[in-house]
């Protein structure tokens, strides 16, 4: 169902939309008085922190807002969740929004966790009956057991952020709202999350994630928007919308040549693309690398992390070839490595990719984090990184 | 709920939008705050609970501490303005007439002062969540109102204590003095909620300026004390006139007609109070729909000044 029906109703109209914010130096009467008319122009600053922007959404999507910091994806979030007025244009919705962003910021400390719950669930247009309904299953998401008529100051900072997610979460949106959420908590609530996700995109929730990880953007949504200064520069396809992102950010950055790395993709055995596999199936990481020709000797290298940043393992033609330095006339070139039945236990796994200078030595001539995702999927419930195959014998001494 | 049966709920549903200055469905943005504001009356009663809740959770009094206030004043006034520097001469019951005063007083300070602070105080809830920004004002004012009906049990029962129930019809006009009140509060809790989000020093002016607001409305004296003093005086008509028709006075004085009975034959009450009242309250519509305004231009910026 993630795939969108073309009959699919439309949720959001954003139509010739922009934002401009002013920003004040002074904030105090006296600065205002003192400097009012001419001088107090002086002490601000307008600047437009989205421009244009139109967008469609159609119920049922999953969609990614990417770009660099300050390029006004919060913002934008936040004036689709009504929490901003739009400067010029309009922003329309309907059905339901929840917003998962700054959770738990409307937790009164004093109050205890089911007046919390209560209240909160109120401000998002849950009626009270309503909010009785699904109370047991706000309470068993944020797993809070009898903390819950406990004042909500005593939680520990994990409880209050599980209690604020499970009540956005349990009002039944039609459209769900999430900014950088999906950090927080240990690795058993991240999963409740992503499989709460997974269910919402099964019933036709609408869902717009904000985030700088773009694997995981890549894992969960089929239509990316990026922005660049307030700007929609990219309306589409997840894999063009995060290239075009790394283009921008090279292209920001200090050492524009080195846009090396074209593509990254994780392949089956067989060669075809491929996001899930079963553990002990080959892997296949293949790269595409550009303007070569200019690289004296180098060599490629990739290293695959778990969903918390731990190393699951790496490698390189360097260490596979004993220690050869390419060195190529050719620009373009294709490097694949087939990883043989990696003993990954369940989780989802992020491919970082770099290549290697021999001059200056181990300097990187282009790095692509994140570059391409995958996920391994058993009816296991293993612990930790790898898979083991283990028995165990009880005897009486 | 499956994604078909969403879909149709969601094509029959109208689109609500926003645009610069508030909602897109209707062109009077009044009301359509004003239907928002009723379709969250739930969350509003929960806003108002959660602060009367919370201010003294963790105190073992709890609640008695709101009277402690007022009751304190109350003391004060009688045994320093009224014994010490004899105000309780000229005015039989002072205690009755003091505390009707200062709780008529106590309302429109909670709603003014409360208002003012109340969209800084939600700043986490008006960063987060998408309801119409007057839900928290007006929690402010909700509150002050229960906080004022508590004092109005504590009057009737000092009233039966002195002997001195309000058994005329002159309780009626406890109305108009409660409805002037809280009009004028109201507008001022929106005008100034919204404008301290953008000059934060408001708040502590408001403080001065209710200081001031108190002694310059028959609280501690009676309004024939001022009268007496300013007929002489040059212009002293005119001041009088400016004095009398402070809405606060005016709804002071209304609410000291209905429950102070013992001025009922010795008080003065200025000529045509309700014609005063009625007056008043007519310019406080017009500053209620101005504050209101002000509020809906502004409130489109809360999010990103808090």
């Amino acid at each position: 169902m993630s795939e969108t029906l073309p009959r699919a109703p439309e949720v959001l109209r954003i139509s010739d939309m922009s934002k401009r914010f002013v920003l004040r130096k002074d904030n105090s009467l006296k600065e205002r008085i003192v400097g009012f008319g001419r001088v107090g122009r002086r002490h601000r600053e307008d600047f437009w922190v989205l421009r244009d922007v139109n967008i469609t959404i159609r119920a049922g999507e999953t969609i990614g807002l990417i770009g660099h910091n300050g390029s006004g994806k919060s913002t934008l979030l936040k004036l689709i969740g009504g929490i901003l007025d739009p400067t010029k244009g309009k922003v329309e919705h309907r059905g339901r929004i929840a917003a998962l962003l700054e959770l738990g910021a409307g937790f009164h400390p004093d109050l205890t966790g089911r007046e919390n719950v209560y209240l909160n669930a109120a401000l998002m247009g849950l009626s009270r009956e309503e909010t009785d309904a699904r109370f047991g299953d706000i309470t068993a998401f944020a797993d809070i057991g009898e903390f819950i008529d406990t004042q909500v100051k005593f939680y520990s900072s994990g409880m209050f952020v599980r209690l604020a997610f499970a009540v956005a979460i349990n009002t039944d949106p039609d459209i769900l709202l999430v900014d950088e959420v999906l950090a927080v908590g240990d690795e058993a609530f991240q999963r409740k999350c992503l499989d709460k996700i997974a269910e919402f995109k099964a019933q036709g929730v609408t869902i717009i994630i904000v985030s700088h990880r773009l694997a995981e953007i890549q894992g969960l949504c089929e239509r990316v928007l990026l922005l660049d200064h307030g700007q929609v520069v990219h309306d589409g396809d997840t894999r063009e919308g995060i290239r075009a992102l790394r283009n921008l950010l090279k292209a920001a950055s200090p050492n524009p040549d080195g846009d090396h790395i074209v593509d990254v993709a994780v392949l089956d055995g067989q060669g075809q693309p491929r996001a899930t596999f079963q553990p002990g199936e080959d892997v296949l990481v293949r790269i595409e690398l550009d303007r070569l020709a200019a690289l004296r000797g180098w060599y490629c290298s990739i290293q695959v992390d778990d969903a918390f940043g731990r190393i699951a393992f790496g490698t390189s033609t360097y260490e596979i070839d004993g220690g050869a330095w390419f060195g190529s006339t050719e620009d373009r070139m294709i490097v694949t490595f087939r990883i043989s039945a990696p003993a990954l236990a369940d989780g989802r796994f992020f491919v970082n990719c770099a290549i290697i200078l021999r001059e200056p030595l181990n300097m990187h001539a282009d790095d692509a984090m994140q570059a391409a995702t995958f996920e391994v999927a058993s009816d296991e419930t293993p612990r930790g990184l790898i898979r083991i195959v283990a028995s165990a014998e009880i005897e009486t001494r | 709920m499956d994604a078909e049966a969403r879909f149709a709920a969601l094509a029959a549903q109208p689109f609500l939008g926003r645009r610069n200055g508030g909602p897109t469905e209707t062109s009077i943005g009044a009301i359509g705050q004003i239907t928002a504001v009723f379709r969250n009356r739930q969350a509003l009663a929960l806003l108002i609970r959660r602060d009367l809740k919370a201010r003294y959770k963790d105190s073992t009094l709890g609640f008695l501490w709101t009277l402690a206030r007022p009751l304190t004043q109350l003391a004060i006034y009688v045994l320093v303005i009224g014994h010490f520097l004899g105000a309780a001469r000229n005015i039989p019951d002072f205690a009755i007439y003091v505390y009707t005063g200062i709780a008529a007083f106590t309302l429109f300070s909670d709603i003014v002062s409360g208002g003012t602070g109340s969209i800084i105080a939600n700043a986490g809830l008006v960063k987060k969540v998408a309801v119409p920004r007057e839900l928290y004002p007006l929690a402010s004012v909700g509150g002050a109102f229960f906080n004022y009906g508590v004092q109005l049990v504590i009057l009737i029962l000092a009233t039966l204590a002195f002997g001195a129930f309000p058994m005329s019809w002159d309780i009626l006009y406890a109305i108009p003095g409660i409805l002037i009140i809280g009009l004028y509060g109201t507008a001022l809790a929106l005008l100034l909620s919204a404008i301290t989000v953008f000059l934060r020093d408001i708040s502590y002016l408001v403080e001065v300026i209710l200081m001031v607001l108190m002694w310059l409305s028959p609280v501690l004296y009676s309004w024939s004390m001022v009268r007496d003093v300013l007929t002489p005086l040059n212009g002293g008509p005119v001041l009088i006139e400016i004095y009398t028709n402070n809405p606060l006075t005016l709804g002071v004085l209304a609410l000291q007609k209905a429950f102070w009975v013992a001025g009922a034959q010795t008080a003065e009450y200025p000529e045509h109070l309700l014609l005063r009242i009625g007056i008043a309250l007519i310019i406080g519509l017009t500053l209620l729909f101005f504050g209101h305004w002000v509020f809906r231009r502004i409130q489109g910026n809360f999010a990103q000044e808090l």
